[in-house]
């Protein structure tokens, strides 16, 4: 089968793009690494959707900043995908001079966002009470908001699949062959012909390019640790961010959009492309980052910390456009922060680009008439109201049984979420699209009853069952195996006493 | 001293007190014990000296209930250095629901006399019931 | 909806929820137990270990035969229980909101006594960083899969944390015939009992490290080893002092905490445990609202759980029958205050204006502490202001195992109500060890 597209990446660049171009009656196939939608850079950030005043005049990162934040509140419409504008502090200490917030409130005006600055601390307390004495000012940015960024990257991911788009992952690319008028990716199991390419690969968009013929720019992973705090109701209200450093937007203070708060993150560079550990310092960095916005941030209730990687490029701007060395070979790389804010923007840019381009002359890229624009509203139990719970549980008794219980999550909901179209088949699949096990027991209860879960609706033994990638074995054998003569095997010796 | 042919340091467990005591055992075969607090230390450190004893809680495998293990322990304590031959017994055998809490599982373990009961109860397991009879 | 109505609703059906039920069933109250589990017993079902109602039933019990034990009792009476079924609000009112698989079911009752018991502390709780691999697990997570699940997570373990739980899986998985490479803590001394120590570790020479913490987890997907090192007094690690284990599963018995998110929606007010405040009723802020076991304050002996849950569900019971239980807010109760050396202390408030009736009822008031560190040949003492009412000797005291005392209501009769009652501890006089 010759694609007319071939996406390589399913992160949110790579989703966003992929129902952009679904609407299309063009052939589309996504190849993905890894195991599912969403699992590297995606969902490991701030989880942040930008007003846009940050980044600098004429770059990739403002354009599309501005372009795509508006266009959030109709997508998250269609597909379901909570979302709330709670508005952004960007906070000047004492001593930190005022000069800063004044410049980003200059872009503001410029690029047609609201923005105010605010000078007097009672006013600025009576927003966010928990704010550090120290604020001499803030530039607040009401369009500024949370959402979460896996579930976006899954709804949109989901609404392409819905609409045609073939998804295959555990496929990560080795080769790419330019056939003149087609290019041949290889993966371990299968290749793919296609008339043009979409590099979303996130942290191996350089890779990708150079496979493609075109090695004109070198990503870096940056580093950025996170620590997670429980629900704390309206403890920190806005996003808060720090007069920020030249290697990020610096340590911030957010709620999440499930009421969580977070600290985080810092910025280091690496040259690895795998590490995603946390590390004592970095930790260490990020409370006290956190501490100097919001200084009694309860640290008691830290439900976890994780770390994401960045994929900077060289040009430190996002990559958008046709290649100028290999023709249809379509950039989406570097993409850093804002990137989350911006893949509505970028989706849509990247395909008016793909239209216009004199190389796809050859090739019909008509809108359909029969684009599916929703898709089915996931239940999410928790927020029911009781007799909307009772009915449900009447249809279906499955969303009378409590799974996760930190998080109120139903068996019904686990189900679906295994069977929804691109469905979980891994324990951490069921969590990015649940919420189960992201509690303050962190999968202590349920770890057990959703790999159980897993076997019965995959059809599959608990055994097989996997946390994400194919390596995340649970279970060593059942127990009583090690006392029998066919007692496992580790580095060569069986296992002794 | 020189007719010591064994001696060891045992931790007694009888109370918190946990005093150290240290059991010489003479050529004589006579004990000489030291460092113990009461007569109830100084019984338990003679016989974690002699024969040690232990009382050991495991599963065993079992079919047609809700769950695939019964949990199990020796009625009396049995000598330490049988634990691991116990433990590959009970590796490889099987019951059946039901089970009712108390039931002797394995009389007389390897001759110890002690038994290995179940410590709970078990019944038949709805859902087997039903594929039994679906089929037949 | 289901709308149910009873006496006394107990929530949790482990061992607080069914001594409870029991005691207030007893009194002559119609009694309801909402299990959210398809069995009764709780956390108990998978404890397979010895150590059991050695003081109740004089017989050293597993787990799974302790709940028996009730569950026949139960069995006896015409308690309701709904298994199955999971509470997730509740109002000052004492209304219960829970589900099932047969819908909502809305219960009122006249007293509730909470008995939810608590949760495992995390990985994220104490922040270890590192990768985040499949491999990494509490110590009851383990457990469940061991012993009820079937399946060993892992063949190669280090486990953080020598409280009880740790130790015993330690030997737990070792008879399994997996290998446990450490266990290891950050206090100076054991956390859990001396006797565990012996039998879980010693037996199988697994290594104790104490004052020792994990620094590192490696292994991306899957755990592949764990790096610990040496920490100071004040729990920072000492550089140069790593010592790395090549192992597949980390196990954490690092801490539980009760579980009281439900307490909470009916405006239940916690306190020190993290658990609910009470007096010496075992009544919440909320009249009616009682609490007993884990989910008050963590426990070590099932059979103290047994006891304050018979209070507990008797209080309940009383309270139905209509005698007036003094409530926590009340201007005559006096606080007790946690002094020097003390972890914590309950009941968090003491009532002095008591009926005859229910004095009589409930005797002497009883008192629950555990001390910071570990400390020998001690004078436990409360002081009422600069008055000494009480005074015990302890040639042991550890923060693993809880110490109950009982205060004479004469004695509480005559304190200065306005100042609160302080327990201390203070090492025992020279002079009087030297008598000895």
């Amino acid at each position: 089968m010759l694609y007319d597209f071939a996406i390589i990446g399913a992160g949110v660049t790579g989703a966003a793009i992929s129902r952009e171009l679904s609407k299309y009656k063009v052939n589309v196939v996504v190849i993905e690494k890894l195991s599912d939608i969403a699992t590297e850079t995606t969902k490991a950030n701030s989880g942040i959707v930008h007003a846009g005043y940050d980044a600098p005049a004429g770059s990739w990162k403002a354009k599309m900043n501005v372009k795509s934040n508006p266009l959030f509140d109709q997508v998250c419409n269609d597909l379901y995908i909570p979302f709330k504008r709670i508005g952004s502090f960007v906070v000047a200490l004492a001593g930190q001079g005022t000069g800063y917030i004044e410049e980003l409130y200059q872009n503001g005006v410029e690029r047609g966002i609201p923005v105010e600055i605010i000078k007097d601390l009672a006013a600025i307390k009576k927003l966010e009470p928990n704010i550090s004495n120290e604020t001499e000012a803030v530039l607040h940015a009401p369009t500024a908001g949370v959402i979460s960024p896996f579930l976006l990257a899954i709804a949109m991911a989901e609404s392409a699949n819905i609409n045609g788009v073939e998804f295959h992952f555990n496929s990560p690319v080795q080769n790419i062959e330019n056939m003149g008028k087609f290019f041949i990716v290889d993966t371990p199991s299968r290749s793919f012909q296609a008339k043009a390419i979409v590099n979303a690969a996130g942290l191996y968009a350089d890779e990708v390019s150079k496979m493609a013929g075109d090695e004109t720019f070198k990503i870096t992973p940056r580093k950025g640790e996170y620590l997670l705090l429980d629900k704390m109701g309206d403890f920190v209200r806005k996003v808060l961010f720090p007069v920020p450093t030249k290697k990020s937007k610096g340590i911030l203070v957010s709620p999440t959009i499930d009421g969580n708060i977070f600290l985080g993150p810092n910025a280091r560079d690496q040259d690895s492309k795998l590490d995603t550990s946390t590390t004592l310092s970095g930790l260490d960095e990020v409370i006290e980052g956190g501490r100097k916005l919001i200084p009694n941030v309860p640290l008691g209730d830290s439900i976890t910390n994780f770390a994401g990687l960045r994929a900077v490029s060289d040009t430190n701007d996002f990559i958008i456009g046709e290649s100028t060395k290999v023709p249809r070979l379509f950039q989406a790389a570097g993409i850093q922060s804002p990137g989350l804010s911006s893949c509505l923007g970028i989706a849509d840019e990247l395909v008016d680009i793909i239209k216009a381009s004199p190389n796809l002359s050859g090739t019909e890229i008509k809108l359909k008439e029969n684009f599916h624009a929703s898709r089915e509203k996931p239940v999410i139990f928790h927020d029911l109201s009781w007799s909307e719970r009772d009915a449900l549980i009447k249809q279906d008794k499955t969303f009378g049984h409590i799974i996760c219980r930190c998080e109120t999550v139903t068996e019904g909901e686990i189900v679906q979420a295994i069977k929804r179209p691109i469905g979980a088949r891994t324990v951490d699949g069921v969590k990015f699209r649940t919420r189960v096990g992201m509690g303050r027991c962190q999968g202590g209860f349920c770890t057990p009853r959703v790999i159980k879960l897993l076997a019965r609706e995959l059809n599959v033994d608990e055994e097989e069952i996997v946390k994400r990638e194919p390596s995340t074995r649970y279970f060593f054998g059942e127990t009583k195996d090690f006392r029998k003569e066919n007692a496992p095997i580790m580095n060569g010796r069986p296992i002794q006493q | 001293m020189s007719d010591v042919v064994k001696q060891k340091e045992i931790i007694c467990v009888i109370c918190p007190n946990s005093c150290t005591v240290t059991v010489k055992q003479l050529k004589s075969g006579e004990l000489v014990m030291e460092g113990q607090g009461c007569k109830r230390g100084e019984q338990y450190s003679r016989d974690e000296f002699l024969d040690p004893k232990r009382t050991l809680a495991t599963t065993v495998r079992i079919r047609n209930a809700f769950i695939p293990l019964l949990p199990v322990r020796t009625s009396v304590p049995v000598p330490k250095n049988k634990l691991n031959e116990i433990l590959d017994v009970l590796a490889r055998i099987e019951v059946k629901a039901p089970i009712k809490c108390g039931d002797v599982i394995l009389e007389n373990v390897l001759g110890l006399s002690s038994n290995i009961i179940a410590t709970r109860s078990l019944d038949v397991d709805l859902c087997y019931k039903i594929a039994c009879e679906f089929h037949g | 909806m289901i709308q149910k109505e009873t006496d006394v609703v107990i929530i949790g059906g482990g061992p607080a929820g069914l001594a409870a039920a029991v005691e207030a069933n007893s009194a002559g109250c119609k009694v309801m137990i909402v299990e959210r589990d398809d069995g009764l017993g709780g956390i108990l079902q998978q404890c397979i270990h010895p150590g059991f109602g050695l003081h109740e039933f004089k017989e050293e019990l597993a787990g799974p035969e302790y709940a028996q034990r009730y569950i026949d009792m139960l069995g006896k009476t015409k308690i309701e229980v709904m298994k199955g079924t999971m509470v997730l609000d509740m109002t000052p009112k004492k209304e219960i909101f829970a589900i099932n698989e047969n819908g909502v079911v809305k219960i009122a009752a006249k007293a509730i006594v909470l008995a939810m018991g608590c949760r495992e502390r995390t990985r994220g709780a104490i922040k270890i960083p590192g990768f985040r691999p499949t491999g990494v697990y509490t110590a009851g997570t383990a457990q469940r899969f061991v012993n009820i699940e079937g399946f060993m997570p892992g063949t190669r373990y280090v486990i953080l944390g020598s409280g009880d739980i740790g130790m015993i899986m330690a030997r737990r998985l070792t008879w399994e015939g997996a290998k446990v490479e450490a266990v290891v803590e950050i206090m100076p001394y054991p956390s859990g009992l001396i006797r565990n120590k012996v039998q879980c570790l010693d037996d199988f020479g697994i290594p104790l490290y104490l004052s020792h913490t994990v620094v590192r987890v490696h292994g991306k997907d899957r755990v592949t080893g764990i790096t610990i090192a040496k920490v100071d007094e004040n729990w920072k690690m000492v550089p140069g002092t790593e010592i790395f284990f090549s192992c597949d599963t980390l196990l954490l018995s690092v801490g539980l905490i009760p579980e009281n998110e439900v307490s909470k929606k009916a405006g239940v007010k916690l306190g020190k445990t993290n658990g609910p405040e009470v007096n010496q009723f075992l009544q919440t802020n909320v009249d009616g609202i009682f609490a007993s076991g884990n989910v008050l304050q963590v426990h070590d002996l099932v059979d103290n759980v047994a006891i304050e849950a018979k209070k507990a569900g008797k209080m309940a019971a009383l309270a139905v029958k209509g005698m007036k239980i003094p409530s926590v807010n009340a201007g005559d109760a006096v606080p007790l205050v946690a002094g020097n050396g003390i972890g914590y202390v309950l009941p968090t408030k003491i009532n002095t204006i008591v009926d005859d009736a229910l004095v009589k009822e409930t005797g002497t008031v009883k008192i629950s502490l555990r001390v910071k560190k570990p400390a020998n040949d001690i004078n436990l003492k409360v002081k009422n202001g600069s008055t000494e009412i009480y005074k015990k000797f302890y040639k042991h005291m550890r923060p693993s195992e809880m110490i109950i005392f009982e205060l004479d209501p004469v004695v509480l009769n005559g304190i200065d109500k306005k100042l609160p009652l302080e327990v201390y501890i203070e090492p025992k006089e020279q002079k009087e060890v030297a008598k000895k």
